[in-house]
């Protein structure tokens, strides 16, 4: 795959970097029955953003955007914690398999709400979803009432801190979505179908396409996918907050997505890519604390190395170093001969 | 006669591979309304935005006023006093009337706008026009014929000389017609000289003094109007091109058997019209662009929504409210417009002569990709696309080829009702004709064809009978026999069915 090469180059990259800066960083080992090392931190902790970021790259290639999976993520670790602390035994498997329900039924619910509003009423995506990115949150203080709800329950805690197999139960999670997508979207029709609405949305309605339907599938599974990094995200530290669950991962998903290939402007769109898009992401917060850059610009070192990210991966800007180093140095021409060097 | 305001010689302008312009000559005077004439391609929009200055011209000269000019953008041609006022109203709609009649040139005194100044004058200007609205309220509060004035008052505000009106009637209903002819009789009077585009030939001769006519980027003439016939006018834009291709065979008639599909005066974006198409029938539908033509197959596609009438197909009474119903009818549609209603250009050739077939069979039951396979090699060889990679991106293809793609589309589904818009508009001589047999061979094989397209003679060739359109309106419907000539259809176009 062609496409995946500058993804895939940046990543080997800024891995050999952290390379540098800790010993032993490729060194993966197996402790009690786990397999540990710092790649396999990347995959555990990156695990909600690559989540989002797929749901987001079929938004995406549908033309649309979803800022509202941050919210999303909010409400569905409230929403399943709150369940969980009214069980009378918090470890009951299936009084927590119940407030999973409960929680993602609701993160679809909204997605489909978000669909709705896009595909029937014809509203904007990025205004359709920023309803339910700022009301979202509201709705999460609402459930978790103001506070911070805190939870023991060891079935939940398997989701986002859990083992299983050896591997963190996360990464399992994100590879089955992983491989239900590529499932669905290429060895199904779904796949093209998406990728026609958002390429032009009257050919696909002409041709027979029920872009309604599609649509709102689209967004109710982006949300679907925001809340079960939700519950990771919850699960991981045992509670759930209202407040700063989730926050800006919206951003971090469609970066992830754009970095992966996937272009705004809907049609083509390739989920492994996103995937790399997700794990360039993710490995630049591990880069940022293993090097030690200084707490108050870590966003700035962010943004610095984001945007040489997205300089590298277009091919405008590719094509214009490359023609500026392959050009032979200018002749010498005698003085007072005007010369224009194009750049 | 006057002087000319504006005089265009041998204007040639080309594009990679069209020459869209070849030699024309155009004059414009003082105080008279001017129309341009031509089909769709004739080079009407190529010579406005040459002389707007959106485009440069690669050789003749434009004289303004007996000045030699060259306009390196629209804003130096505005300031020439060449004003345009499109179909689409380019104003702020949320700003009042009067602000934007003043958009940029606010009178000022001490850098503060004189609110009360730009309000009496813009009422005054108005009224010039017989136009006494409120102009302190926001311009999408009128209608779009009023915005179109008010843009024009702008214009001659701006000591406009030629004012360029392109389309400015295609969205507004007779009374507002009026209401604009009257306002421009009314600019003619001041001296200003004013060029008119609009496909309603009523309107041209009741509006327009003289008319220049192109064709394929030519100049065919400049005519008074008074003195050029109606029917002349349709021949000259049609342009009478010798058959070159004769009648591919004479056509047996269509087989008699139950009419596939019945229209008893539907009607929707067009006035309500009954229409019977047979099995195995060609039905060709004639009429200058913006007749109807279009409206009519939208609404057998479930593309628009009917407003009244019936409709059965097969048979069967049915509501067609997405093109998927009918779709599921048998019907398929291949659309005039390739780029917006056709084409999926980032998916490949492959994808996209699959696309209605996979949509019919929805997202669970994938075409399995041999059978994809087979499918496009026997399209790409039936049709002859080149080139005939299946997995080129469809945009990388030239037009005749992607027309021969959709049509492939729709013909993988094997419809009843074969509806094609236009399907040899731009293409190629070749291409073009391997699309006309491919119509009498699909029709031979019992599939029904409504048949649209600007050209008389390709109608004329492959239908059965002939239903003509004019100001979207079913004016006639004609059988295809030997008394049938493309004169006798222009007539029925350029007098509307009365005899």
């Amino acid at each position: 795959m062609k496409r995946l090469a500058w993804p895939a180059g940046i990543l080997a990259a800024l891995l050999l970097v952290n390379l540098i800066f800790t010993d032993h960083f490729f060194q993966i080992e197996i402790k009690d029955g786990h397999l540990y090392g710092s790649l396999i931190d990347i995959f555990r902790f990156g695990a909600p953003l690559i989540l989002v970021a797929l749901g987001m790259t079929l938004v995406i290639a549908t033309r649309g955007i979803d800022l509202s999976v941050g919210s999303v993520v909010a409400i569905t670790g409230a929403m399943a914690c709150l369940e969980i602390s009214t069980l009378s035994s918090q470890d009951s498997i299936g009084g927590v398999l119940g407030a999973i329900g409960i929680a993602l039924g609701l993160a679809v619910a909204l997605g489909v709400g978000n669909g709705f509003l896009v595909a029937i009423v014809g509203i904007q995506p990025i205004i359709a979803t920023l309803i339910l990115m700022v009301a979202g949150r509201g709705l999460a203080q609402l459930i978790t009432d103001g506070q911070i709800i805190t939870i023991n329950s060891d079935p939940y805690k398997l989701i986002g801190g859990g083992y299983w197999l050896t591997l963190p139960f996360s990464i399992i999670i994100v590879a089955v979505v992983l491989a239900l997508m590529a499932f669905v979207t290429r060895r199904l029709a779904l796949g093209l179908l998406i990728e026609s609405v958002g390429g032009n949305a009257e050919a696909s309605r002409l041709s027979g396409i029920r872009s309604h339907g599609l649509l709102i599938v689209v967004y109710a599974f982006c949300a679907l996918c925001a809340g079960v990094a939700g519950l990771m995200i919850s699960s991981n530290v045992s509670s759930a907050d209202g407040n700063n669950a989730g926050l800006w991962i919206e951003l971090d998903a469609i970066l992830a997505v754009v970095i992966g290939g996937t272009s705004l402007a809907g049609g083509r769109f390739s989920l492994g890519g996103t995937v790399l898009g997700a794990l360039i992401i993710q490995t630049l917060t591990t880069t940022i604390y293993s090097i030690g850059v200084p707490p108050e610009t870590t966003l700035l070192f962010k943004a610095l190395v984001v945007t040489i990210v997205c300089l590298l991966q277009s091919p405008a800007f590719r094509a214009k170093v490359f023609r500026s180093r392959r050009k032979p140095a200018p002749p010498t021409v005698p003085a007072g001969e005007k010369v224009t060097v194009r750049t | 006669m006057a002087e000319a305001i504006l005089r265009m010689t041998g204007i040639g302008k080309e594009f990679p591979g069209v020459r869209a312009l070849d030699g024309v000559d155009f004059r414009l005077l003082p105080g008279e309304v001017h129309a341009l004439m031509g089909e769709n391609g004739a080079g009407k929009s190529t010579l406005i935005k040459v002389l707007t200055g959106v485009y440069s011209i690669d050789s003749g000269e434009i004289e303004l006023a007996g000045d030699r000019v060259a306009f390196a953008g629209p804003l130096e041609a505005q300031k020439a006093g060449i004003s345009t006022v499109y179909q689409e109203v380019n104003l702020c709609r949320n700003l009042s009337v009067a602000e934007n009649v003043f958009i940029g040139r606010e009178p000022r005194k001490f850098g503060r706008i004189k609110w009360g100044e730009m309000r009496r004058r813009t009422t005054a200007l108005l009224r010039q026009l017989d136009l006494p609205i409120d102009v302190s309220k926001p311009l999408s509060h009128y209608s779009l014929a009023i915005q179109q004035m008010v843009a024009i008052a702008r214009a001659i505000d701006i000591d406009a000389r030629v004012l360029i009106l392109d389309e400015p009637t295609s969205s507004l209903d007779a009374g507002e017609v009026a209401q604009l002819f009257r306002v421009m009789r009314r600019l003619k009077e001041q001296g200003i000289a004013i060029l008119f585009v609009s496909h309603f030939l009523d309107q041209i001769y009741e509006i327009a003094d003289r008319m220049t006519i192109l064709r394929n980027g030519r100049l065919v003439g400049e005519y008074v109007t008074a003195e050029l016939p109606q029917v002349e006018l349709v021949g000259k834009m049609i342009g009478r091109e010798l058959a070159e291709l004769e009648r591919l065979d004479e056509r047996p008639p269509a087989r008699t058997s139950d009419p596939l599909v019945e229209a008893t005066d539907l009607g929707g974006r067009v006035a309500p019209f009954s229409l019977t198409i047979h099995e195995g029938e060609v039905v060709g539908l004639a009429g200058l662009l913006g007749s109807g033509r279009t409206e009519i197959a939208r609404l057998l596609f479930g593309a628009d929504h009917a407003a009244s009438g019936t409709l059965r197909i097969g048979g069967d009474q049915v509501t067609l409210r997405t093109p998927r119903g009918a779709m599921a009818r048998g019907v398929a549609f291949c659309s005039e417009n390739r780029r917006e209603e056709g084409l999926v250009p980032e998916l490949t050739v492959r994808e996209n002569l699959i696309l209605a077939l996979q949509a019919r069979r929805g997202w669970s039951r994938p075409v399995p990709r041999k059978k994809q396979d087979e499918l496009v090699a026997k399209y790409i060889k039936a049709l002859n696309i080149r080139p005939d990679n299946p997995e080129m991106l469809i945009r990388n293809l030239s037009g005749g080829n992607q027309q021969k793609v959709l049509l492939a589309r729709w013909l993988i589904l094997e419809p009843r009702l074969l509806i094609l818009d236009e399907p040899t508009r731009g293409i190629d001589v070749g291409a073009k004709a391997e699309i006309q047999k491919l119509v009498v061979e699909l029709s031979d094989g019992g599939m029904a064809v409504l048949f649209i397209s600007a050209e008389l003679d390709e109608v004329l060739r492959l239908s059965h009978k002939v239903a003509v359109l004019r100001d979207r309106r079913l004016v006639a419907e004609l059988p295809n026999d030997d008394t049938l000539t493309t004169d006798v259809l222009m007539e029925t176009i350029a007098s509307g069915g009365a005899k």
